[in-house]
């Protein structure tokens, strides 16, 4: 118990200092443009419910974003993590994608925006649903492809990669002693294969979703956003609000943190055998 | 030597070709017999290509030359009478004990429960059905190990090859190992070839020992142990032959 508390102090030592600073340097600055006061920010991020500037309040924004990068995220993950355990497993597949795969690798998500605005435009789910007006169209037209192919993008090399080693490092021990019990080719993917690569693909999603979430900004400036956490953010820049724009960016860390500890709190718990390896 | 043999090694050659290009001859010329209920070692320095000349056997690589058979079968792939225990931990780390003493029933399609009652009776043969539930990583070095016994002894193999399996543990428990091994040999009666680099290893367990030369590894001779089990290392008869196979390797190490 007594451990547990001086650890807890420890770790809020930091963040208490470093308020203190920001308060100070915020004194001394007395310009909220450009150094607004611990407490402005404070104050809107203890009332997230509250509208700002007309853009709904962090908490709708949040969601809003959340839901985009979830979107992308998961097609990422659904394409990235079979076909990544297809290259870890096949070397046929490995020759076929990996120097192709490779160009795209290195060019920043960023880097999409002008051909993704050219193919996809301001569609969104809204035109996938044949929606057109209503509260429906008002939702779903939030939901921009431009911006989910954006955060697809920025998930997808993280999580193909890890699946990739994740299955081409399995310990040869694993498959040798499975086919003196008797193991097949199938038996051996399914039950060896796997579950023994699965760790490494768990923690290439956990990073891949850390990475959709820092694409976030980049895809909500897309032409066409009117919410999420990033847009508001760049239009509270606009209008000189810069304690929004502080508690914006405290809001997506925040969750971006929020979602790792969740993840990371699944691994923990799934792979707990993975100490055997060393 | 009655009966005929469960294995038969003829004529065999196994050749690699390294990275840069050379053709290396691991094992060259082997040949033997294993025997029902034999309990054959194989002492060799290291890198006489012991281990690859089990793995051979055990059908996970093919021979250059020659053949290795199973009641005259040639091996070409693992055979379900013949089962292996390695000297890496090989215990699947996702699994239980009981889920990895049960693996080659699993594998062979057996139903979950009669699994479960093989599987208690292979933990009860080796003296942990405490630890059912445990995972491996909770388990000591010698505990695995006793378990990967277990679990290549669960699908009644007629053979069981085992590649330095206490290779890795310290020489306390290495010695308690080699102890339950003969007590589950006596009540299983398996035939075991056991590839060593410990020649009071060999002694102590085996009914024969062949000793094999440096790369190119060969046969270079068979010795039989007929000391009655319990050995006792302060035998004088142990020492002598120690000290013979010792002297053999020796001088393995000083022309190689």
């Amino acid at each position: 118990m007594h451990k547990l508390v001086s650890r807890f102090s420890l770790a809020l030592m930091t963040p208490i200092l470093f308020l203190i600073l920001w308060s100070w340097i915020a004194g001394r600055v007395d310009n909220q443009v450009i150094m607004p006061s611990v407490d402005a920010v404070l104050d809107l991020l203890s009332q997230p419910n509250q509208d700002l500037i007309s853009m709904g309040s962090l908490v709708t924004n949040v969601l809003v974003s959340l839901i985009r990068v979830l979107i992308g995220y998961l097609l990422a993950a659904i394409i990235a993590v079979p076909l990544g355990i297809a290259m870890g497993y096949s070397a046929v597949t490995y020759t076929l994608f990996n120097d192709f795969l490779n160009i795209f690798r290195p060019i920043p998500p960023l880097a999409w925006v002008p051909l993704v605005m050219a193919w996809f435009g301001v569609a969104s789910l809204a035109d996938m649903f044949e929606v057109e007006d209503g509260q429906w169209f008002i939702y779903l037209s939030n939901f921009k492809y431009s911006m989910m192919f954006i955060i697809f993008i920025g998930a997808f090399f993280p999580i193909l990669t890890s699946a990739i080693h994740g299955v081409k490092n399995v310990n040869r021990i694993f498959i040798d002693s499975a086919r003196v019990l008797g193991a097949g080719e199938r038996t051996i993917f399914f039950k060896v294969l796997l579950p023994a690569a699965m760790p490494a693909i768990v923690n290439g999603m956990r990073i891949g979703l850390g990475i959709a979430w820092m694409c976030l900004v980049s895809a909500e400036m897309l032409p066409g956003s009117l919410a999420g956490i990033g847009y508001l953010i760049t239009h509270a820049y606009t209008v000189a609000s810069t304690d929004i724009v502080i508690a914006g960016m405290v809001s997506i860390g925040l969750v971006g943190a929020l979602m790792d500890a969740l993840f990371r709190y699944f691994e923990v718990k799934k792979f707990n055998w993975q100490r055997l390896n060393r | 030597m009655c009966g005929s043999a469960v294995m038969e090694v003829a004529g065999l050659r196994k050749e690699f070709i390294t990275e840069r290009g050379e053709a290396v001859r691991a094992l060259d010329r082997v040949d033997f017999e294993v025997f029902p209920n034999d309990f054959l070692c194989i002492v060799g320095p290291s890198g006489c290509g012991k281990s690859t000349l089990l793995r051979i056997m055990a059908g996970l690589e093919q021979a250059s030359f020659g053949s290795a058979t199973f009641h005259g079968e040639i091996l070409t792939r693992p055979h379900q009478d013949v089962g292996m225990v390695f000297q890496e931990y090989s215990l699947f780390p996702w699994r239980t004990v009981m889920d990895n003493v049960t693996l080659g029933l699993e594998f062979r399609g057996m139903s979950c429960h009669e699994r479960r009652s093989i599987g208690e009776e292979y933990l009860h043969l080796i003296g942990m059905e405490q630890f059912a539930g445990a995972f491996p990583y909770e388990l000591s070095g010698g505990m695995r190990q006793r378990v990967a016994i277990a679990r290549a002894l669960a699908t009644e193999p007629d053979v069981l090859l085992m590649d330095e399996p206490f290779g890795a543990l310290d020489a306390h428990t290495r010695i308690l190992l080699q102890k339950e091994l003969l007590r589950i040999w006596e009540h299983k009666r398996t035939t075991i070839l056991f590839v060593t680099h410990s020649v009071d290893e060999a002694i102590y367990l085996a009914d024969r020992i062949m000793v094999m030369s440096a790369r190119p590894g060969r046969f270079k001779k068979e010795i039989r142990v007929e000391m009655e089990r319990p050995r006792d290392r302060a035998m004088p008869e142990y020492g002598r032959m120690a000290a013979g196979i010792l002297d053999m390797l020796e001088q393995e190490v000083v022309m190689g």
